[in-house]
């Protein structure tokens, strides 16, 4: 996400970092660089030169401020950062609801932008703060897309209204009004509007999506863009803009290696906040958007906390809590525990999603590190725990050559792997137990995948089995008679 | 007026001033050209004597876009196979349906794959357009492996003498390399079966340089033999798909035009070039 924009702020920074002392002409050759990667990352020329224009202006006026500083280029490196969340809008906003439910939501954009997938991500995570969405296929027009939504809503288990099978037949209009009333009627509290896609400068399907605003008269109109477009956001922008309004903007596809330029146009131009991202194929990629988070991401800081967030949502409260029991109680950590660790891990998504959020995942060592981390070791990993008999799980000492010939023939993987799983395995097992004999982690002992514990560090000492005294009168006192 | 026309007449009449050549780079980055083709451009007009501007802004042009055939090559009296790529949302399906109109109007008999097993409905989409276009469909279950699909669509088009198979693949992001890898599996698998003639890359109009990545990851996991530039309407440009053809001389071979059926045409560069330049 933003990786390529990133780059190029990296190199630009690259450079600006061997100087000690800056000059108002290293300035300018920053600046001149700035243009051309905003350029190639697809922001708006008009949006490039304001924005360098800026940085221009602040980073001479701060130049003879700083001209003591031992870390000048830290200092612009500030100043763009401030910029950079300032127009990507400052802090986030919450999608508003309306004082008298349903609050309507009404999803408007280009075709293949990705509204329908959108929807039901929106209903997912809409549903999961506990309200009770209802999805409404008003997307009359493409083939099919009223079957897409209800395949999305069934699997989300999200309620849909679909009176008109599409394909060309039914009046969206008709359909959106309806739709609420029926929202009305059966306590839905959020409806969510899929429209048709259109292109800018279509004038008759805008008029109809500005006919679907004025009927349903939604809440928040948000407005649907590919983080892959290119100078075309700016007209884009400026012809929903004028055709049906829009309260919010949702960028999608941002899991490509987009440069994400659009969002900054789009904030820039329009001046209306991004509320949320959608950043990958499963209905549960989707989150709201920090500017400050991104921001950081942008400039190659990592997102850190979007990472402790999604590490949070993964492990479930109970066997976080279980984990956290067993580790206090002095219970040794099974090859159970690991499973179900593992599989919290796939929650949170790919390895190496996780750690391109990390900070300097940008720089190209790293990228190469992180590129060469094989998604499918987890799976290979889990399918070895899968092949073992809950017994062999809990006690891996009664692992022997046949026990683990047979492992290796259930799981598809070899006998070494097995083998190097289980040391690997024991080899963590003693870490921990040295963490809970308060002797934190030993130098150089590197975790398996997975096998970190993400619950666990608030976690002191456990408390030992208090000694019973031997003097009796002690004793009496301890046991509190 | 083409884009770059007003630019041009107003250049051949006197020596073009820095504020005019920064309004033309300006005009060309907007179209999406990226910042390496408008530069080459305008160091072009800045070179050139005010009475060769034309031809050789022309001839600039031209050395950005393939030499190679922008035709698909139909043998007759054997199949062939074309598998349309690209990432989501850019218009494959619709693209697969105008090209398999577009051969049946030629009076071939054409056979389309729903490879698409991933999206949601997206089956059902393409199973709607061979209806409208009274073109046969093979489908599998949702769900089902793509590659299977392919295999069954490829043995049948054989089997009951068909003369173009259009194989429509699930969109997939190019930065996910398992989804690349699936890509290349579903080639392989198609090749035990028929030989692949086209590979299409569909690329959306509106995206920006963010294209020529795109085309670039796609051509590791399948060579890419062509590019279809869909949603170019009066006002999208779709610049990027020059950019793309020049960064890696895959031709350009049809432009979408629209929602109908009928929106689609060959790409003609002689007469793009003129149309620009006018």
């Amino acid at each position: 996400m933003f990786e390529g924009l990133s780059n190029k702020f990296s190199d630009v920074f690259g450079a600006l970092r061997k100087k000690g002392r800056i000059t108002e002409s290293d300035i300018d050759a920053t600046c001149e660089e700035l243009r051309v990667a905003l350029l190639e990352a697809d922001v708006a020329l008009s949006v490039v030169e304001k924005f360098v224009e800026r940085i221009r202006q602040r980073s001479l006026e701060i130049l003879p401020v700083i001209r003591q500083s031992t870390q000048q280029s830290q200092e612009i490196y500030g100043v763009i950062n401030q910029e950079l969340i300032a127009i990507l809008g400052g802090a986030a906003r919450r999608i508003r609801y309306a004082k008298q439910p349903p609050t309507i939501i009404m999803l408007a954009g280009l075709q293949g932008s990705g509204k329908t997938t959108l929807a039901g991500k929106l209903a997912r995570f809409l549903k999961e703060d506990g309200n009770t969405p209802l999805l409404v296929a008003a997307d009359l027009q493409r083939p099919n897309a009223v079957t897409q939504l209800s395949v999305l809503a069934e699997s989300i288990n999200v309620p849909i209204f679909a009176p008109e099978p599409g394909n060309g037949v039914g009046d969206p209009v008709r359909v959106s009004r309806d739709a609420v009333e029926y929202a009305r009627e059966k306590l839905y509290n959020v409806v969510i509007v899929d429209t048709a896609g259109r292109l800018g400068v279509d004038a008759e399907l805008m008029k109809q999506a500005s006919d679907i605003r004025d009927a349903v008269k939604p809440d928040e109109t948000l407005f649907v863009v590919d983080a892959m477009i290119g100078q075309d956001a700016v007209r884009t922008a400026q012809a929903f803009s004028e055709g049906v309004g829009f309260d919010g903007v949702v960028l999608t596809k941002l899991d490509g290696d987009a440069k994400g330029g659009a969002a900054l146009s789009i904030a820039e131009l329009t001046g209306k906040p991004i509320l949320f991202t959608s950043i990958g194929e499963k209905l549960s990629d989707f989150d709201y958007f920090y500017p400050d988070r991104m921001a950081s991401r942008i400039l190659g800081m990592g997102d850190i906390q979007t990472l402790a967030e999604q590490a949070k949502k993964a492990l479930d409260g109970d066997s976080a809590k279980r984990l956290e029991e067993k580790f206090v109680s002095g219970e040794d950590f099974t090859l159970e525990d690991f499973l179900e660790q593992m599989q919290a891990m796939k929650k949170m998504g790919s390895m190496t999603k996780i750690l391109g959020m990390l900070p300097g995942a940008n720089n190209a060592a790293m990228k190469k590190q992180i590129d060469a981390i094989d998604d499918k070791e987890l799976v290979r990993t889990q399918a070895i725990v899968q092949s073992m008999t809950p017994e062999e799980r809990r006690n891996p000492k009664v692992l022997n050559g046949s026990r683990r010939s047979r492992i290796a023939r259930g799981s598809g993987r070899t006998v070494t792997e097995v083998n190097s799983l289980v040391d690997r395995f024991s080899a963590a097992q003693k870490v921990m137990k040295q963490m809970r004999s308060g002797g934190g982690m030993p130098k150089g002992m590197a975790l398996p995948p997975g096998m970190g514990m993400p619950a666990a560090p608030r976690i002191a000492a456990a408390p030992k089995k208090k000694s019973r005294s031997g003097n009796p009168a002690k004793r009496a006192a301890d046991e509190g008679r | 007026m083409g884009l770059f026309g007003s630019f041009l007449s107003k250049f051949s009449r006197a020596k073009a001033s820095i504020e005019d050549l920064d309004e033309f780079r300006r005009v060309l980055i907007e179209s999406d050209l990226g910042v390496n083709v408008a530069d080459q451009i305008i160091e072009t007009v800045k070179r050139e004597k005010a009475e060769n501007l034309e031809s050789a802004v022309t001839e600039t042009l031209k050395s950005f876009l393939s030499t190679q055939d922008r035709t698909i090559s139909i043998s007759s009296g054997k199949l062939t196979t074309i598998l349309i790529v690209g990432v989501n949302g850019t218009g494959k399906t619709t693209s697969a349906a105008k090209l398999a109109h577009h051969f049946k109007a030629n009076g071939k008999k054409v056979l389309l794959v729903a490879a698409d097993t991933f999206r949601a409905a997206a089956v059902e989409q393409l199973l709607t357009w061979g209806k409208r276009i009274g073109v046969e469909v093979v489908q599998g279950a949702e769900n089902a492996d793509p590659a299977a699909v392919c295999f069954d669509g490829a043995t049948r088009a054989l089997k009951d003498g068909y003369e173009i198979l259009i194989i429509d693949t699930a969109g997939r992001l190019h930065t996910k390399s398992n989804l690349m890898d699936e890509l290349g599996k579903v080639r392989r698998v198609v090749e035990k079966v028929t030989p692949i003639d086209e590979v299409l890359f569909v690329l959306d109009g509106t995206t920006g340089q963010n294209g020529i990545s795109q085309a670039q990851v796609f051509s590791e996991s399948v060579p890419l033999t062509g590019m279809i530039v869909t949603k170019i309407d009066g006002s999208t440009r779709g610049g990027v798909a020059i950019a793309t053809e020049k960064a890696l001389a895959v031709p350009l071979k049809f432009v979408g035009t629209g929602e109908g059926i009928e929106d689609f045409r060959p790409f003609d560069p002689e007469s793009y070039i003129r149309e620009l330049l006018t």
